[in-house]
């Protein structure tokens, strides 16, 4: 593979890499390098300059305190095996370990993946389905963007280009039974469709649930249909089958097709992995 | 006696390199003053060139020479197998388009530069003005009125019509007689061979001595010599051609290419090596595809299962321009062997090669036989479900009975030997296949959808005698050789032609050697891939060199055991009829306590002081095979699959295959053989298809659109296998390169229908991916969406 040519830096300091991403329009940050890099050698993207933050060791690493801090550079593999992760947000930990593969999971990382905002790409549903918080920063001090204002559209994010992603905040679900359900695409490994669901249970009712859909769509969504239909039922399978169906009606303009999966396929699926992740939340 | 080192399961001597990262493959190559080459790639499938500019790139730092077509002294890159009796047309293909390119990929100027990087900098730089033309991409459709034409003199785009024919009349007596009829239209769909290491080349020139050398990712370097020394106007002795350490082939390494010459061709012009090394993205755009045909098929039975009669015509797609071996496929390694392993009296195969605006097709593991076997056994269960048989009683009533030594079938071709029923039961037994149809029953009453496929193949390899060669249109005859060499100290040097890369024989002709003369396998060095140093040969494909290059080995071998046992019955002071052979070393008959050992032999007639009369000096053999028939291995698969009823996913839950490929010289190979067909081969049928859209371009151009199945899509596999030997093969023995991928298309292929019947679905176009299969079942559930997608409801 052949990249065209760029100049390589590495950031020591967060201030670095943000005046080096300030003075130079068509400068790129490097995290782990595996959706860039692929881009760079398809000749997809030729930016002149990579800013490599991959040994920014304070934006690698997760704290559980209250809600989870997950650092920018914390790769895949780290979020699957923590255990704070997996109290706090179990759907968070399956679906970064449905990622790729494992070399995929130990190099990329969850800022990179949500700046990237690939619409196959498997956290960014969990991230909404758990009304998550970005947290950013650019030469003018540190911001943050609800999950919902994040993704603009395929491959688009509120990222601005002389900002970084620093870190994700994910509330603590455990007070809900949460779960991600992925139909893997046999070549990619990416999603053609997963669903993220967020149940809080009362007794045998369902107080309220969170559905988000990625996969199927140039960015990940929402479902309020969905949510409706499951809200205030037992989950039986009629709350379950209106639910998919709700889904389904709500995507059906917008969903995407492709060689593998057309568009029919790809909203079928999308009511069928809601109802297996609902069956596996409800398990868990 | 010790255990034979034939038959043993040990550990092949290739992969410690591999594992460890200590294998040299051509890109690892790097010479003094080497120069790199891009290659400027067509992005239409079909356009006229108007216009080339380089100027930009000619001017850039670090760029040394950008060519076109109209700088090049390079021969047209040719095609090999000129199948006779077909009106075949051979249309120029040069290796940088002139006026027209035919496909996307098609090269259109080389940037030769200081490094690669550069080089595919100066190569975006290049503009160049097409008249884009229209495209076409499906073989049958190419040949209809008003279809865009690649070529002026090669009407219709039909590059050939090749008819093999038991006898017309027979044929349409046998289908105008029959009880059931069944039909088929079936699509072979392309597929991608997907080498772990794509293609390269790395030439050096040397001016002083008028000599080129050329390292490339070659499955057989002698007719890489043979034909690049053609195209490059170089005498065949000053040639030398390198095979270093190749990442498979599985066929597409077989093709000479147009990149390889011109790398060479630069490397005379600029008097500086120079080396070409595909991407990924280049690998899959333009080393030849596999398979791509159209197929109309029937099959005539009576109604008590007799199967009288297959027909059909194939129409193959050759891509834009004829590849090396590319006629040959869809015709002599597929119409042939129409009949199968069946009693079949009459058959025909009409095959018609066509020219679309796609990349050129070739050998993909299997090469033609695939796609006979997969259209007999889809039309066999079709007849089974037809005539409501079980499809086993049906294939084991058409069985031809065991032979020991030769078997003619209707459409000429010389079976060697066969024993089919017995590895049928015995796969039958392995599989439980009366259990498993009440298994289906009772799990279809709880909405699970269970199958079973079936296939009973058997398949013509080791190819083959020059003769056959010569007969059926093959530049190039089919024999090997190999020179065998015994060090002063008894160790082993034995050169063959043939070139391994990935099979495993440094493991298992070492195996064959030790075998015959007892010197142990650690002491053999098989020298393979390097025209400088191994006696001609021509290659390794088609599962032959086994059969073919490891006949030759015995031989040599067995020439070199008797010049031993000479040397020790002079040493013994005995008579050479007297000497016996065990383990290595030479004993009066009677007194084992008295023997020189093959080591000591070779040490004597190295040092020479004491001969025998008449005998020359040191231990080395030489030996020519030309093979008298083909090798016929065959075998019964069987899979079974479930699948999801909401998702249409196809899970492959257990997969036994019995091939009888002659003795094993070694059985973990065979296993990894066969371990490896059969993944390839249900890649076709569950995951791999090239897409190309309308205006040729393609869509599957990358790994994370084109699927090669990965472990976790399979069961553990329940291997076990016959041995019928080939009767004329000094050992016995056949081919196992191409069995597993032959029969495990049509195995899962059929389990899936077999799943599918509550929904009625008769056929359906592969890769059976999920959405496909899911859409054929909610097309019976009556809702449909729309789109068929490749599914066609059966009655
Ligand atoms: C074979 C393969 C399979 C994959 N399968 C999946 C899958 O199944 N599911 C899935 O979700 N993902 C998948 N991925 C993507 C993977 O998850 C990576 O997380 C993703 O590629 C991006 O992370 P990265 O660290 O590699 O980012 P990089 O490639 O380094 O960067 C990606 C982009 O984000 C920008 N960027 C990176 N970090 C920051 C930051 N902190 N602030 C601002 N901008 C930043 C970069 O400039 C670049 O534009 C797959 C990737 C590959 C190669």
């Amino acid at each position: 593979m052949r990249p065209g040519k760029f100049a390589y830096h590495r950031a020591e300091t967060i201030d670095a890499a943000l005046e080096l991403l300030t003075n130079n329009e068509d400068a790129k940050v490097l995290a782990g390098g595996h959706s860039l890099i692929p881009a760079l050698n398809l000749r997809l993207a030729q930016p002149e300059m990579l800013i490599d933050i991959g040994r920014l060791e304070n934006l690698r690493g997760i704290q559980a305190n209250g809600s989870l801090m997950i650092g920018a550079l914390t790769t895949h593999a780290q979020i699957e095996t923590s255990a704070a992760v997996q109290q706090y947000c179990r759907a968070l930990s399956a679906a970064v370990s449905k990622v790729g593969d494992p070399m995929v999971r130990n190099r990329g990382t969850i800022g990179g993946n949500i700046a990237h905002a690939d619409p196959a790409s498997d956290p960014p549903t969990v991230l909404l389905a758990c009304d998550s918080i970005i947290h950013l920063q650019g030469p003018d001090g540190t911001r943050t963007v609800p999950v919902q204002d994040f993704f603009l559209d395929l491959f688009t994010t509120d990222v601005q280009p002389n900002e970084l992603v620093t870190g994700i905040e994910v509330p603590n679900m455990s007070d809900h039974k949460t779960a991600y359900a992925k139909l893997t695409h046999p070549a990619s490994h990416y999603a053609v469709v997963g669903v993220c669901v967020a149940v809080k249970m009362d007794g045998d009712t369902c107080d309220h649930a969170h559905v988000a859909i990625g996969g199927a769509l140039p960015k990940a969504m929402r479902s309020p249909g969905a949510e409706a239909a499951l809200a205030g039922t037992t989950l039986d399978d009629a709350a379950l089958n209106a639910a998919a169906e709700a889904l389904m009606d709500e995507i059906r303009a917008e969903v995407m097709g492709d060689v593998y999966a057309p568009e029919a396929y790809r909203t079928a699926m999308a009511g069928v992995y809601l109802k297996r992740a609902i069956r596996q939340a409800l398990a868990s | 006696m010790s255990t034979r080192i034939f038959g043993s399961g040990i550990k092949r001597r290739e992969d410690p390199r591999l594992i460890t990262g200590g294998a040299k493959y051509t890109d690892d190559m790097a010479l003094p003053g080497m120069l790199h080459m891009a290659m400027l790639r067509s992005p239409y499938a079909h356009a006229h060139i108007k216009h080339i500019d380089t100027a930009t790139a000619q001017g850039m730092e670090g760029v040394v020479a950008v060519y076109t077509a109209t700088d090049l002294s390079l021969g047209a890159v040719p095609c090999a197998w000129l199948v006779p009796n077909s009106d075949l047309k051979t249309p120029a293909h040069p290796p940088l388009a002139a006026d027209k390119v035919r496909y996307v990929g098609d090269a259109v100027a080389i940037v030769i530069a200081e490094d690669r990087y550069l080089a595919q900098d100066a190569a975006d730089t290049i503009h160049v003005e097409y008249e884009v033309l229209g495209a076409v991409v499906n073989p049958e459709e190419a040949t209809q009125e008003g279809a865009p034409q690649l070529f002026d003199d090669v009407p219709n785009n039909i590059a050939f019509r090749w008819i093999a024919s038991s006898g017309d009349e027979g044929v349409e007596k046998a289908f105008a007689e029959a009880d059931v009829v069944v039909k088929d239209r079936i699509v072979q769909q392309r597929l991608l061979p997907t080498a772990m290491e794509p293609r390269a080349a790395l030439a050096q020139w040397n001016s002083g001595t008028g000599e080129m050398t050329i390292w490339c990712t070659s499955q057989n370097p002698h007719i890489h010599r043979f034909i690049l020394s053609g195209m490059l106007g170089l005498a065949e002795h000053k040639v030398r051609v390198i095979a270093p350490e190749v990442g498979g082939g599985f066929g597409s390494k077989i093709p000479v290419y147009a990149d390889e010459a011109l790398a060479a061709w630069a490397s005379m012009k600029l008097n500086r090596p120079v080396k070409w090394a595909e991407t990924r993205s280049e690998n899959y755009l333009v080393t030849i595809h596999g398979r791509d045909h159209i197929e109309h098929v029937e099959m005539a039975a009576t109604s008590d299962g007799t199967i009288t009669a297959i027909r059909g015509t194939v129409y193959a797609g050759m891509g834009a321009y004829l590849s090396t071996a590319g006629p040959g496929i869809p015709t002599i390694l597929h119409g042939l062997m129409y009949c199968g392993p069946y009693t079949i009296p009459h058959a025909r195969c009409e095959s018609i090669g066509v020219f679309t605006t796609t990349t050129p097709t070739d050998a993909y593991r299997g090469a033609g036989r695939p796609e006979a076997v997969f259209l007999m056994e889809r039309l066999i269960d079709q007849v089974a479900r037809k005539l409501n048989m079980d499809p086993v009683e049906l294939r084991r009533k058409n069985l031809i009975p065991p032979f020991e030594d030769g078997y003619t079938i209707p459409l000429g071709l010389t079976y060697d030997s066969g024993n089919y029923e017995v590895a049928l039961d015995k796969a039958l037994a392995m599989i439980g296949y009366a259990d498993f149809r009440k298994e289906q029953a009772e799990a279809r009453k709880q909405g699970r959808y269970l199958g079973i496929g079936v296939t009973t193949y058997c398949e013509i390899c080791g190819l083959g005698p020059s003769q056959v060669a010569g007969a059926t249109g093959f530049q190039g005859g089919l024999w090997e050789s190999t020179i065998i060499r015994v060090t002063p100290t008894g160790k082993v040097h034995a050169m063959i032609g043939a070139s391994p890369h990935g099979q495993g024989e440094e493991t298992t002709f070492a195996q064959l050697i030790s075998d015959e003369i007892g010197i142990p396998v650690e002491d053999i060095e098989i020298l393979h891939g390097d025209t400088g140093n191994t006696p001609m040969g021509w290659g390794t494909y088609g599962s032959r060199t086994t059969p073919v290059a490891g006949a030759a080995l015995v031989l040599a071998t067995r020439k070199i055991k008797e010049k031993a046992r000479a040397m020790a019955a002079h040493l013994l002071e005995a008579a050479v009829e007297d000497i016996d052979y065990e383990d290595g070393k030479f004993f009066v008959k009677g007194s084992p306590d008295k023997f020189k050992t093959i080591q000591e032999a070779t040490l004597m007639a190295t040092l020479a002081w004491n001969m025998p009369e008449g005998m020359d000096p040191g231990m080395e053999a030489s030996q020519f095979y030309d093979p008298p028939n083909f090798v016929y291995p065959f075998g019964t698969h069987i899979a079974i699959v479930e699948i999801e009823a909401d998702t249409g996913i196809v899970h492959l839950k257990r997969y036994v295959a019995v091939d009888d490929c002659g003795p094993q010289i070694n059985p973990v190979i065979v296993a990894g053989q066969i371990h490896g067909g059969i993944v390839q081969g249900v890649g076709q049928a569950l995951f791999e298809g090239v897409v190309y859209d309308e205006h040729g371009q393609l869509l599957t151009g990358s790994m994370m659109d084109y699927a090669v199945p990965r472990a976790e899509a399979f069961p553990e596999f329940e291997l076990d296998h016959t041995v019928t030997p080939s009767p004329h093969h000094p050992v016995g023995l056949k081919g196992v390169g191409e069995t597993g991928t032959i029969a495990s298309t049509p195995t899962v292929y059929n389990a899936v229908i077999d799943a599918l019947q509550p929904f009625g679905i008769k056929t359906m176009e592969m890769p059976l991916t999920a959405a496909r299969v899911w859409e054929a079942m909610q097309r019976r559930n009556g809702s449909a969406n729309g789109s068929t997608n490749g599914v066609h409801e059966g009655s």
